[in-house]
């Protein structure tokens, strides 16, 4: 059988083998978590809990102001420290709550459901707001606002986003190998919430066990398929695994819901799940620790505000110097300056890069119009086009090259013979033309 | 752009953070490395003078660069290969015969002219090699058109003259061609091979098919420009090049002989001159097809594919202008 895709891509290393294989292991709980009240797309949280407070596990720290926004929980139990402003993945100061951990796990009272199956659409959406749950591929948009499709747009399909198609990381492959059935139950949540009857969950070809623990898991629930796709980057995008999967194209500038379709995240699912089954918020994540920079690359289980430096030292700290640490994965992740970022909750791995596997991006040539990045571009862009205008100034110029419809993939830097940072140059020109 | 912090000696920079072994130097050394068969076919059928020749072209080629490079106070660039790919396909658009300065006098305007002057590589509107032969051809016309025979003979000192199988067609037609080859057979034989008259590296067409093979399975070429120029080059000579009326002509000597293969395959296909877009590129070849037959069934030139391609290049820069690509998602009203 033919595998599922989409039209352009590149198909990088995939460097998975480095932690494919490694069992989700907790990590240990941070001695102090310095937790953001701002991880998510939307307004920040309002901090509601003062220095000198005790907190305990599951605690609201964070609270909403805003509809697109998400509550933020402590991720220990123990006596807040401190409220600060800290600089978050992409370099931005945020404000954080700091919570030295007491080390007695106290759980705030969780509401356990059994039955959580029969409770009304609108309850377990409460549920998951309340958990503050956001998608955990990375782009941490929250969920619950997703679920909330205006009346015009109605939602008839359910993906869950199993690709992980970023290079070197394993977290959602390892969750659909270790917990199935949990991701099974999640996307029937989602199934519920939004009346929808077909569900569908999408994994990349190279993850053959996961495929099979999933069809396995799946068996029983004749509304739910899972399907095999083709091995491509970026084939995890929102709308390339739509397109992919039942051939729909959301329109340029639209969203997924334009063409009632909701992808989630296998992260998310069984974060939704725990959260309506068990009342639990999302306190932690499963994380790739990779890279040949790396002792033991692997897959922690690690707890929002865990410092990733203590993540690092878990997995047999560094292998001589490192040259890149990178928050997510080498395709559109975040090089970082400082090992005292927190984990949160859109990170989805972190990436060690060694001197071997690390690219010198300095040097770069003139476009010889090659064509490769045409190619490779998923959204059917002329990156050159963006890349050379940009490059001289001309900002305007690039709309005519609908430089809005680019969502940075990366693929055609990465293609480029010439090494030319064209990411770089959209993203300049992006900022440039908003004004 | 990369920054480093102090502390860890950590490389900051904007995503990807990976990037593929592809690279311009590995492109023009392998476009290079794949024209080595007709080479060794030239130096076979036209002896040392295919050496000279060449070489004579690469060195000019390689001196302009860096000279322009130099007073310009560029960074000088030899080492992308590109100004040696420009050397030998000029050389190899050379007939055997000519003095040694033409190829020394045409590289420099072949790579310091058409290339340099207009910002050096990815910048330049037509084809370096290809201006530089135009301009050999239009300074010294009886030079550029004087063939000497192929000969097996490596030491071929009494090399005669004689006219190119597409210069036969044009003055005498098709029945002189057959009288000098022998029958229909083995014309197309000797053509395959390239026991013919013609420039150093374009006779032998099937040490020109073999590079343009293993381009094509390295992806480095693709099939649109190639294709549609070679098959509306086929289909117009054999519709309007036969003397006793339409559909008479002989498609095959056409497709055979001449610059075409050698031109379709490495001329037409250079990225930096040609569209960038496939639908462009279809209709480039399609435009690059039509003036070759154009000029060889009715122009005063017995050959056209230089000039087909150099006129093409003038529309490369309104092609890509005018066919985008198809946006995901763009709704088909709003697509042009
Ligand atoms: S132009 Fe944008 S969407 Fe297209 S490949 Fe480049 S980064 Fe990806
Ligand atoms: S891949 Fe690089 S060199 Fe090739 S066309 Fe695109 S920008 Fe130009």
């Amino acid at each position: 059988m033919a595998l599922l895709t989409f039209k352009g891509g590149v198909h990088p290393p995939e460097n998975k083998e480095l932690s494919a294989k490694a069992p989700i292991r907790e990590a240990a709980p941070p001695k102090q978590a310095v937790i953001p009240l701002s991880q998510h797309i939307g307004a920040p949280c309002n901090c509601v809990v003062e220095v000198g407070q005790e907190v305990k596990k599951g605690q609201l720290i964070g609270e909403p102001t805003a509809f697109v926004s998400a509550p933020v929980h402590s991720s220990v139990s123990g006596k807040v420290v401190e409220i600060t402003q800290i600089p978050n993945a992409m370099g931005r100061l945020v404000q954080a709550v700091v919570i030295d951990n007491d080390g007695k796990e106290e759980w705030a009272p969780l509401q356990d459901n059994p039955d959580y199956m029969n409770l009304s659409p609108e309850e377990l959406k409460e549920k998951i707001k309340n958990a503050g749950i956001v998608g955990m591929g990375g782009a941490t948009f929250p969920t619950h606002v997703k679920l909330s499709p205006p009346k015009e747009k109605p939602i008839d399909v359910v993906i869950i986003n199993g690709a992980e198609c970023e290079p070197y990381l394993t977290a959602d492959h390892r969750l659909m190998v270790e917990n199935p059935e949990q991701v099974i139950e999640g996307l029937k949540i989602l199934m519920k919430i939004l009346g929808v009857s077909k569900g569908y969950v999408g994994i990349e070809n190279n993850k053959p066990d996961a495929i099979e623990k999933m069809t396995e898991a799946a068996s029983k629930e004749p509304n739910i398929e899972v399907k095999a796709l083709q091995v491509k980057y970026p084939q995890g995008a929102e709308k390339m695994l739509i397109k992919a999967i039942i051939d729909r194209e959301v329109p340029a500038g639209g969203l997924p819901m334009d063409v009632g379709v909701v992808v989630q995240n296998v992260g998310t699912a069984v974060a939704i799940f725990e959260a309506c089954r068990y009342g639990k918020p999302l306190i932690e994540r499963i994380v790739t620790v990779t890279g040949r920079g790396v002792k033991e690359p692997g897959n922690l289980k690690a707890r929002i505000g865990t410092p990733i430096r203590q993540l690092i030292d878990e997995c047999g700290g560094f292998v001589d110097n490192p040259k890149k640490v990178i928050l997510g994965g080498p395709m559109m992740g975040f090089a970082q300056f400082s090992l005292d970022v927190p984990v949160t909750k859109g990170t989805s791995g972190v990436l060690v890069l060694s001197e071997t596997e690390y690219v010198s991006s300095e040097k770069y040539g003139p476009c010889i119009r090659c064509g490769r990045c045409i190619e490779a571009c998923p959204m059917g862009l002329m990156p050159l086009m963006l890349s050379i205008l940009s490059e001289k100034g001309f900002y305007e110029d690039t709309r005519e090259y609908n430089i809005m419809d680019c969502f940075e993939c990366g693929s055609c830097t990465y293609v480029c013979p010439s090494k030319r940072p064209i990411v770089h140059h959209i993203r300049l020109a992006k900022s440039l033309i908003k004004r | 752009m990369a920054v480093t912090n102090r502390d860890q000696e950590l490389v900051v920079t904007v995503s990807p953070h990976v990037r593929s072994d592809e690279s311009t130097a590995k492109i023009m050394w392998t476009v290079t490395l794949s024209l080595l068969p007709a080479f060794a076919m030239s130096v076979y059928y036209f002896g040392p003078r295919a050496v000279y020749v060449t070489a004579l072209s690469i060195l000019g080629c390689l001196f302009s660069e860096w000279l322009v490079q130099k007073m310009a106070g560029r960074e000088i660039t030899l080492s992308d290969g590109s100004a040696f790919l420009t050397g030998l396909l000029l050389g190899m658009n050379m007939p055997s015969s000519v003095p040694f300065y033409i190829p020394l006098v045409s590289a420099f305007v072949a790579v310091a002219i058409t290339k340099q002057l207009f910002g050096g590589l990815g910048y330049n509107i037509f084809n370096p090699a290809l201006i530089g032969r135009a301009f050999a051809l239009i300074t010294w016309p009886r030079a550029m058109t004087t063939w000497f025979t192929p000969t097996a003979a490596f030491v071929a000192m009494d090399a005669k003259t004689t006219a190119t199988p597409l210069g036969i067609l044009k003055e005498e037609g098709m029945h002189k061609l057959l009288e000098v080859f022998g029958d229909k057979m083995t014309l197309y034989y000797q053509l395959l091979i390239g026991h013919r008259a013609g420039s150093l590296g374009e006779t032998s067409v099937i040490a020109i098919l073999i590079g343009a093979a293993f381009l094509l399975y390295k992806r480095y070429i693709s099939l649109h420009i190639p294709l549609s120029f070679l098959a509306t080059v086929a289909v117009l000579t054999w519709v309007f090049g036969g003397k006793e009326g339409l559909f008479t002509g002989d498609p095959i000597v056409h497709l055979l002989s001449g610059g075409l293969m050698l031109g379709a395959f490495y001329m037409a296909t250079d990225y930096v001159t040609c569209p960038s877009v496939k639908t462009g590129q279809i209709i480039f070849g399609i435009g690059c097809g039509a003036l070759t037959a154009l000029i060889r069934l009715k122009a005063g030139y017995p050959e056209g594919v230089m000039f087909a391609i150099l006129l093409m290049n003038c529309f490369t820069p309104l092609i890509d202008r005018n066919l985008k690509t198809k946006v995901f998602g763009a709704r088909k009203e709003a697509a042009k």
